[in-house]
Order: C-alpha cells, then sequence, then structure tokens
C-alpha cells in the first residue's frame, strides 16, 4: 500500500479477560499495521472493547493469544522506561489536584530521559519548546493546569506527549466533553502533528463523522469483526452499517454522517 | 517566579535562625540574645549556669525540635503525594498510632518476655525498633487497601479505622500493666523534644537524615505521580519501586521520631500546605526545601509557646502542636483552593 514505516503491528492477537471460569474473547486474529505519519482512528459502540484494545496494544494488559509489535521487538519485552520512550499517551482519565502550569505539565514528558533529580537540559527544553509551538500554546504555559479550559487541557496533555518525543503517540477519546469547536481543533491538530512530525497517532473517539473527514485509516469495532482500511474504503463496504445494533440508525455514504429514519 | 523564591527561601531561613535563638534564649532561664549568640559560637557565656543550660538543655531541645519538625514534614509531603490526598499525613493515616502500638508492646508487654529480650527492648534502640516497626506493618497495610480501593477517600478512613483499632489494642495493654508501666508509656505519648541525651539525638538526626536522603531519591517519582499512577507508568516510573521508596522514608522519618519525641499530630499534615500555599508550586524539588525550613521553623515555635516565659512547668508537645495545627488545617479547607 505505502512504503511508510511500520511503527506497530499485531499478528493474530486475541483480546479480552482472563478469569477462573475461563478466557473471555473481546475479539480475535486481529493483525493491524500502525504506519508512520498516520492518523488513525478507532471506533466502535460502547463497551465493544476499544479499550480492552487500546490496553492491549500499549502494553498495560496482556493479550489471550498473538503479539504486539513495537519497533520490531515484542511490546512486553521492553522495560517501563524503553517503552516510555517509544509510546506516550493522553488518557481520559482526570488528573489529581495539583498546582503544576502548563509549562511543568508539559516539562514532565522528558521524564524518561532526565536525570535521577529529573533535571532539564538544553535538549529537553528545546523539546519542550517545539511541542508548545507545535500546538500553538505560547500564552498558555505560565498558567496553573487547572485554570485553563477543558479544551486547552487536552491540548496541553497532547503538548505533553509530543515532548515525550516518540513515534507513537495513542489517544484515548480525546475529544469526549468537548464542543464541537474544539473537537474540531484537536482533530486538526492531530492531523497537523502527523503530517508534520511524521508521528503515528492512534486515538479511540465517538466522533464517527468527523474521525472519516480527517483520518487517514481507520479501525471500526463491531461485535462480528474488527477492520482496518482508509475511510472511504470502509464507507463503499458499507461496514458503518453493522456499528449499531439499532437498525433505524444508518449510514449514508453520500453525505458521509449517520441518519436516523 | 525564580525571583520570589529565592526571596521566600531566604526569608525562610532568616526566620529560622531567628526562631532557632529565641527558643534557646527563651524558657524558664531567660537568657539574654547576646549571651546565646556568643556561647553557640564559640564564645563563653559571661555566667558559667548560662552555658551549661545552653550546652546540655537548650540546644538538644531546639536540635530536636529541628529534626522532628522537618522529619514529620517531609513524610507529610512524600504521603500526600503517594496517596494524591491533600489530607494525608502520618498522624491522620494512622502511622503515627502504628509506632503507638510497637512501643506500648515494648514498655507495656516487655514484662511479659524473659529478662534479657525486655532489657533489650527497653532501651532506646528497642523503642526505636519497635516505633519503627509499627509504622511500617500500618503503612504496608494502608498500601495493600489502597490498591484495592481506588477512591482515596475510603483509604482516609481506613487509616482512620487503623488509629481506633491500635489505640484499641493499647488500651488493652494498659489495662494490664502496672502503674510505673502506665506512667512511663502516658510520658512519651504526651510527646517530648526537652529529654534526649547528646547520643540519642545523634541516632534520631541518623535515622532523620536516612529518610531525608530517600526523600531526596524520590522527588522525580513524586513529580511525575502528580499526573496520576497511568501516566507516570506511561511516562516511564517503576511504581512498585517508586511506592517502596517512599514507603521506607516516610516510616523511618515517622517511626523514628515518634519514638523519641512521642505522637506528634498535625506537623506533618498542616506543614506541607503552608509550603504549597507559600509557594504557589506542585514542584517537589521546591516543595522539599519548603517543607523542611517551614517544619523546622514551626517545630522550633511550638516548643517555645510549650514553655513560655514565667511559667515554671511545661506543656506536652502534642497538645501545642495540635492546638495551632488544627485550626490551620480547617482554615485550609475552608480555602479549599489552596489545598491543591
Amino acid at each position: 500500500m505505502s512504503s511508510n514505516k511500520i511503527i506497530l503491528s499485531t499478528s493474530n492477537l486475541s483480546i479480552g479477560y482472563q478469569s477462573k471460569k475461563g478466557n473471555h474473547t473481546i475479539a480475535q486474529n486481529l493483525n493491524l499495521t500502525f504506519e508512520e505519519g498516520k492518523l488513525i482512528s478507532l471506533v466502535g459502540g460502547n463497551g465493544i472493547g476499544k479499550s480492552t484494545l487500546l490496553r492491549t496494544v500499549t502494553g498495560i494488559q496482556k493479550p489471550l493469544s498473538g503479539t504486539v509489535t513495537l519497533n520490531e521487538k515484542d511490546i512486553h519485552l521492553y522495560t517501563t522506561l524503553d517503552l516510555a520512550q517509544n509510546l506516550s499517551l493522553v488518557l481520559t482519565e482526570k488528573l489529581p489536584p495539583s498546582n503544576l502550569t502548563v509549562f511543568e505539565l508539559i516539562a514532565l514528558g522528558r521524564q524518561p530521559y532526565t536525570n535521577w533529580l529529573g533535571k532539564l537540559s538544553t535538549d529537553d527544553l528545546e523539546k519542550i519548546n517545539q511541542a508548545i509551538t507545535l500546538t500553538h500554546i505560547e500564552h498558555l504555559i505560565d498558567k496553573k493546569h487547572h485554570e485553563i479550559s477543558d479544551g486547552q487541557l487536552q491540548i496541553v496533555l497532547i503538548a505533553r506527549a509530543l515532548a515525550q518525543d516518540t513515534p507513537l503517540i495513542i489517544l484515548d477519546e480525546p475529544t469526549t466533553h468537548l464542543d464541537l469547536f474544539h473537537k474540531v481543533s484537536v482533530f486538526k491538530l492531530l492531523k497537523k502533528l502527523s503530517q508534520e512530525t511524521n508521528k503515528c497517532i492512534l486515538f479511540s473517539t465517538h466522533d464517527i463523522d468527523l474521525a472519516i473527514q480527517l483520518s487517514d485509516e481507520m479501525i471500526v469495532m463491531t461485535e462480528n469483526s474488527v477492520e482496518q482500511d482508509q475511510p472511504c474504503n470502509l464507507i463503499t463496504k458499507g461496514i458503518f452499517n453493522t456499528l449499531f445494533k439499532d437498525s433505524s440508525i444508518t449510514f449514508d455514504g453520500e453525505k458521509g454522517k449517520f441518519v436516523v429514519s | 517566579m525564580k525571583n520570589r523564591n529565592t526571596i521566600i527561601f531566604s526569608s525562610l531561613s532568616l526566620l529560622l535562625l531567628l526562631t532557632l535563638l529565641l527558643n534557646i534564649s527563651m524558657g524558664q532561664v531567660a537568657i539574654p540574645m547576646k549571651e546565646v549568640f556568643r556561647s553557640l559560637f564559640g564564645g563563653h557565656a559571661s555566667k558559667e549556669t548560662w552555658e551549661y543550660i545552653i550546652v546540655n538543655f537548650r540546644l538538644p531541645k531546639a536540635i530536636t525540635a529541628i529534626l522532628v519538625g522537618i522529619g514529620l514534614s517531609i513524610s507529610g509531603l512524600l504521603m500526600q503525594t503517594l496517596f494524591r490526598n491533600p489530607l494525608a499525613g502520618p498522624y491522620v493515616l494512622g502511622l503515627s498510632s502504628g509506632s503507638s502500638l510497637g512501643v506500648a508492646f515494648v514498655i507495656l508487654g516487655a514484662g511479659f518476655l524473659p529478662a534479657v529480650f525486655s532489657q533489650f527492648l527497653l532501651s532506646s534502640y528497642g523503642i526505636i525498633l519497635a516505633s519503627c516497626i509499627g509504622s511500617l506493618l500500618v503503612l504496608l497495610m494502608i498500601l495493600i487497601v489502597s490498591q484495592r480501593l481506588r477512591d482515596t477517600m475510603s483509604i482516609l478512613i481506613v487509616g482512620l479505622m487503623f488509629s481506633s483499632f491500635t489505640s484499641a489494642i493499647v488500651s488493652v495493654f494498659t489495662y494490664f500493666s502496672s502503674a510505673e508501666q502506665l506512667q512511663k508509656y502516658t510520658f512519651w505519648s504526651m510527646g517530648s523534644i526537652g529529654n534526649l541525651s547528646w547520643q540519642n539525638i545523634s541516632i534520631l538526626a541518623v535515622a532523620v537524615f536516612i529518610g531525608l536522603g530517600f526523600s531526596l531519591l524520590s522527588l522525580k517519582p513524586l513529580d511525575t505521580l502528580l499526573l496520576g499512577e497511568n501516566y507516570a507508568k506511561s511516562m516511564g516510573l517503576n511504581i512498585k519501586k517508586a511506592r517502596y521508596i517512599i514507603i521506607f522514608a516516610t516510616s523511618i522519618l515517622a517511626g523514628s521520631i515518634t519514638a523519641f519525641a512521642g505522637p506528634i499530630a498535625f506537623i506533618g499534615l498542616a506543614v506541607p500546605h503552608l509550603g504549597k500555599l507559600l509557594f504557589q508550586t506542585s514542584n517537589h524539588k521546591v516543595l522539599y526545601f519548603a517543607t523542611l525550613l517551614i517544619g523546622a521553623v514551626i517545630m522550633l515555635f511550638c516548643d517555645m509557646i510549650s514553655q513560655m516565659p514565667g511559667f515554671d512547668f511545661t506543656l506536652p508537645i502534642n497538645a501545642i502542636t495540635s492546638i495551632i495545627g488544627a485550626p490551620v488545617v480547617i482554615w485550609l479547607i475552608v480555602r479549599k483552593k489552596s489545598i491543591q
């Protein structure tokens, strides 16, 4: 398809939970590839297993079978520190209360590279400033992180991940709780970052219509299948009609959005 | 911002020096500041009794106060970040009660053991050991519980329950012990920083410095933990290791101090908040030194109040820290915003 370098791939991956009663498989035989410079979105209904998939490809959760390969090495062979230099995360969880400024928060992204006291070198400062410039948040850096809006905080968290300087960034529902304007600006920022920094950016979302317009590739999770392809191909295949169980929600391929009949 | 910090730090250091001198000069026998200055910096005071009082009573007490203030405050700072809870502290989470249980076990229970053991246990080493083990056990239990409970509020409640549980066991011990043992324990539990020999102080100093050293090692992990454990892990932090270091540091600090000075309330809870309020930051490198200085100043100050000039008795230090600390904490909570 293209000659881009593959950052992360899965082979015959089965995801799910192990329990005493036996394995509960959520999805199996997943062969996904994440290439550099691509913006990839992960969509699927609530409870379909998006989080489990993200937890498995980030190495937090062990797969039931199959492997996740990051930069040609099994993700479970990485030490926490090595992994932090290859993969950064933006999570949905609320930050604990603190007096961290925006600059300090972004600077924490350099933790995998700093010494035992966390002293920032000139190289670290350069990477931090790059992240700030790329995300256009120069005006925020001296504010406390609890003083800025949710939309701004989301962008600051993306800047933190950028400062971590990893080839792969994974975001868990970065646009939830945001209004349309901020949703669009986060999506456009991610698009720009994937193009300008050549990083691979994977994110899960419920804003399917926006994801269709802006992602390079999409992974669509339904109960029976997990498909990875370019959005236009997925539309042609009619995948989006199978996304929700309710037959009154249909996908209008021409308009590129969902219709309730 | 940098300038502001330098100014606050210098004023705090000056304040520390001032309270130190004031602390030494005040007491049942008032010694003029000039004389304090002279005998501290190599000279001789004009009255031999003054010099004797300073070297054998005032100075050891002041140093103990500084060690206690520093140690408890730092352990509070570590716990507040580790538990992501502004109300965490060695006293609230039951560490001090754990120490009390250990000491009660030794002082009140030593009679049941063969003489060889009881002699060792009742020595200052034995009491420190018992106190450290007591606080370590409570901290470990809280940690185990905190891994099952994500909600920090419940962890705090569990800590309080541990407190009541250990005090109940101490009551059972006291019921079966002699009046002499009981008196010894009661005096210990009221807290005192006044009667430590130079030898005891050096043991305490070593323990506190070990604790401070390990706290220094955990400054970077603590900064990382400000974003929560999941982010910390994604930034390469070995959470388990960091947690063990922090726990070891807090229990050696809280344990050794409680062993020598008795359970002293509120310092560990209130001082880190004063530091955060004063410096308006969460950066642990700044907070570490801020907490250190403020802790020392406050403890010296509480000690001065406990033996106000003009009175020929000394109030228990534990009462003073609570009388000062409780309103401070209430004020902090009412001002909610600053309790971050």
